[in-house]
């Protein structure tokens, strides 16, 4: 179907059912019971994963397919607010014209940027790449203050002049009229479950931008990255120019972000320039790295598990701390509290790092190896991916039986 | 003539502070081959250090004193600090006022420690693994020590005044012949430039002119080899580790009545300092200090109105532009090597 072969129909199709029940999947518990605060099945939070889902997508294709780290990302995502912005300033409120804006400008920018920082590779490119994305953000506050509205940030206002809309129209971005804050309540058996035109309109983007990213990683061009992740050397040593192709990598994982930049806007139309700092590009290579980086699924599933926890762990303060761990006896109650509510609430960026070390030192792979190998362990044999690199999984004597490591 | 000199002058300090962190990640990436995000972090923990002493020296309690009368003619309750109780008015109170440069004293240590179990515990493990690993490790490292900090010492600035006898400014233009008034340069800002260029003496001659510092040469040069030879380099390597860290733990210390720290300053200044490093080659020590001091003072000849007039926003983005073009002109950086961290 829709040139997939059979194991990838299914997979893509897990992966629509899994984003249009996400208001049930994210809402496991009924309404005002004591677990209701795990429940992340809000608009809000459902639409930033959808979001941040096609940001670390795109940056997949090219941390993970092509194996450059680019430290600058997010100055693609914030120029995509921008302009999404822009258009709702100048043209309409309709969501569609933005986001066309939004992609094309990320797309115009990362290649002007890709086009020099690609000149070089390893470290030297994180370092172009984070050079040139902290001198946008350095600009956006600074002299480019008439377009990005400084540190205020651009916003939408009635006296735009919004030349389809008219005045008077829509206050809010909309989908040909209807509004994306729209949501409609279901509630059965003391649950609450939202559903919300700005969250599907972001789902189903993301199903899209996730089915492109399958074929891309599917195809000859595909290949080809992760040719050059491999041995780039050997690539232009077989004839093959890899100029064009990680260029084409960057520019399109810079759409993906602007793409995101842009529904960042459509679903809340405020653009600053916060959104471009680095420690913002930072975020989205933790996503995609704890994801499982060169993954497909494993990105999205990054971002999820990041903004979800964020949110949740931000929630949670001593107060609440306190009726958990109500049971303990006094004396043990209180340091664990403390201790608990060091990594929650504004504690979250400690439990973040932490965690992001975590990933790193323990499971390079991220998640999605992380399941593989459970999975790997329920079918008592070892994890089925990994086996093509030699360098890092040096292959057992073939005499040996292989059954006997798997004991520790 | 004296706005340009002024401006020269104007740069050394950042341009120090560049240099002395430029210099230890460069001894890191030089020795063990690992690039380290989480730099900056060091150089935030340094002045921390400053902080904290300063904070412990300035403890008090409370005194009746019976000589001094409120207006009830009840006796006043004056606050003492422990220092001033324990050495006297004179000693305590000198004390106090250098708990900056005696912070060196426990910074030094303290780095060179954090330093240890930084490499011990977890860059050791990744010696073998891809740059971007352990970028993004150390990346993760910096977000915790961070944080740490601000749980310890809150999101605010704090300030941490130099001593009395450097407040001041000192009218340096007279000393090189112009008119008095025209170059007014802050007293600390020189005492910082000062301290970096003993600091980094000393780290070239430790390299240059000891036995130690030969070995560690050779073993950057070709590790295998000297570890052939007997040597044991892991250790040396390790405790050169402690020295950056170190370095950089002071250029921390020194530059807290520059600016107030704040948890968030490594972060502010690593990004830089990655970008002096590039510029001046990647794992060349001279190339990292002469880099640093020039974007230093780049920067702040960018930041002259005069400059900013032709060109709007120079200021915020003239390392960044360096950089860039200096990577696309000469790959190496400015005094990069050959075979160093080539593609």
């Amino acid at each position: 179907m829709l040139g997939l072969n059979k194991r990838d129909t299914r997979f893509l199709i897990i992966v629509i059912l899994l984003t249009l029940f996400t208001p049930f999947l994210l809402q496991p518990f009924p309404e005002g019971s004591a677990m209701a605060q795990f429940n992340g099945g809000y608009p809000d939070l459902m639409a930033k994963i959808a979001i941040f889902g096609i940001f670390a997508m795109g940056f997949n294709i090219l941390f993970g397919l092509t194996g450059y780290l680019s430290f600058g990302h997010a100055a693609f995502l914030g120029v995509g607010s921008y302009a999404a912005v822009w258009m709702f300033k100048l043209l309409t409120l309709n969501v569609f014209p933005a986001l066309i804006l939004a992609v094309l400008v990320a797309g115009l920018f990362s290649a002007i940027i890709g086009y020099i920082s690609l000149r070089r590779s390893g470290i030297y490119f994180s370092i172009l790449t984070l050079a040139m994305a902290e001198m946008s953000y350095r600009l956006a506050y600074s002299v480019l203050t008439p377009i990005t509205n400084g540190e205020t940030g651009l916003q939408v206002r009635d006296t735009d002049p919004r030349i389809l809309d008219g005045a008077g129209a829509a206050q809010y971005p909309n989908l040909f009229g209807l509004e994306l804050s729209t949501s409609w309540d279901w509630r059965v058996l003391g649950h609450v479950f939202t559903f919300n035109v700005g969250f599907y309109f972001c789902a189903v983007i993301a199903i899209v931008m996730f089915y492109v990213s399958l074929r891309i990683a599917r195809s000859p061009f595909g290949l080809v990255l992760k040719a050059i992740k491999s041995n780039q050397t050997r690539v232009n040593y077989t004839g093959m120019n890899s100029r064009p192709y990680t260029l084409a990598a960057f520019v399109i994982s810079g759409m993906y972000a602007g793409l995101a930049g842009g529904l960042l806007a459509v679903m809340d139309p405020l653009a600053g320039a916060e959104r471009m700092v680095w420690t913002a590009s930072g975020e989205v290579v933790i996503m995609t790295i704890l994801g499982g980086a060169g993954t497909l699924l494993g990105p999205v599933l990054g971002a999820g598990a990041i903004k979800y926890l964020e949110n949740i762990f931000s929630k949670i303060n001593e107060q609440v701390l306190h009726d958990w761990f109500s049971f303990l006896p006094d004396w043990l109650a209180d340091p664990v509290v403390w201790l608990a509510s060091r990594f929650t609430g504004e504690g979250w960026a400690l439990t973040l790092g932490l965690m992001f070390m975590a990933v790193v030192i323990f499971l390079p792979g991220g998640l999605v190896e992380g399941g593989q190998k459970i999975a790997g362990w329920f079918r008592r044999k070892p994890p089925a991916d990994g086996g093509d690199d030699p360098e890092h999984h040096p292959k057992p004597a073939p005499h040996v039986p292989h059954m006997a490591n798997t004991g520790d | 003539m004296d706005a340009i000199f002024l401006q020269i002058l104007n740069g050394l300090d950042k341009g120090s502070a560049y240099a002395l962190i430029a210099l230890g990640l460069t001894l890191i990436f030089g020795t063990l081959g690992v690039v380290n995000f989480a730099h900056g972090a060091l150089f935030m923990l340094g002045a921390f250090c400053a902080v904290t002493l300063q904070k412990l020296f300035s403890l008090s309690y409370t005194v009746i004193d019976e000589t001094q009368k409120d207006f009830l003619g009840n006796p006043l309750k004056v606050e003492v600090s422990y220092l001033e109780g324990w050495f006297g008015k004179d000693l305590g109170g000198a004390l106090a006022d250098w708990s900056v440069p005696l912070s060196i004293l426990i910074a030094i240590p303290i780095m060179v420690v954090i330093g240890f179990i930084m490499e011990r515990g977890l860059i050791r493990h990744f010696y073998k693994r891809p740059h971007a690993d352990q970028i993004l490790v150390t990346f993760g490292l910096a977000i915790v020590l961070q944080e740490i900090v601000k749980y310890f010492f809150g999101a605010n600035p704090i300030q941490t005044p130099a001593p009395q006898a450097f407040r001041g400014a000192l009218d340096f233009g007279v000393l090189v012949g112009f008119e008095p008034g025209a170059v007014i340069y802050p007293f600390w800002r020189l005492v910082y430039f000062l301290f970096a260029a003993v600091l980094i003496g000393a780290v070239f001659a430790f390299l240059r002119f000891t036995t130690f510092g030969m070995v560690v040469r050779a073993g950057m040069a070709d590790r295998e080899t000297v570890g052939l030879l007997g040597i044991n380099i892991d250790k040396r390597f390790t405790i050169m580790f402690g020295i950056a860290a170190a370095v950089a733990g002071l250029a921390g210390v020194m530059y807290t009545p520059i600016l107030s720290p704040h948890y968030h300053m490594g972060m502010d200044f690593l990004v830089i300092s990655f970008v002096v490093v590039v510029v001046g080659g990647m794992g060349s020590l001279p190339g990292a200090v002469a880099a640093g001091f020039l974007l230093g003072i780049l920067q702040s000849f960018a930041s002259m109105n005069e400059v900013k007039a032709v060109i709007p926003g120079i200021d915020q983005v003239i390392i960044y532009l360096v950089a860039i073009v200096i990577l696309l002109v000469r790959p190496r950086g400015l005094m990069g090597k050959a075979g160093v961290m080539e593609e």
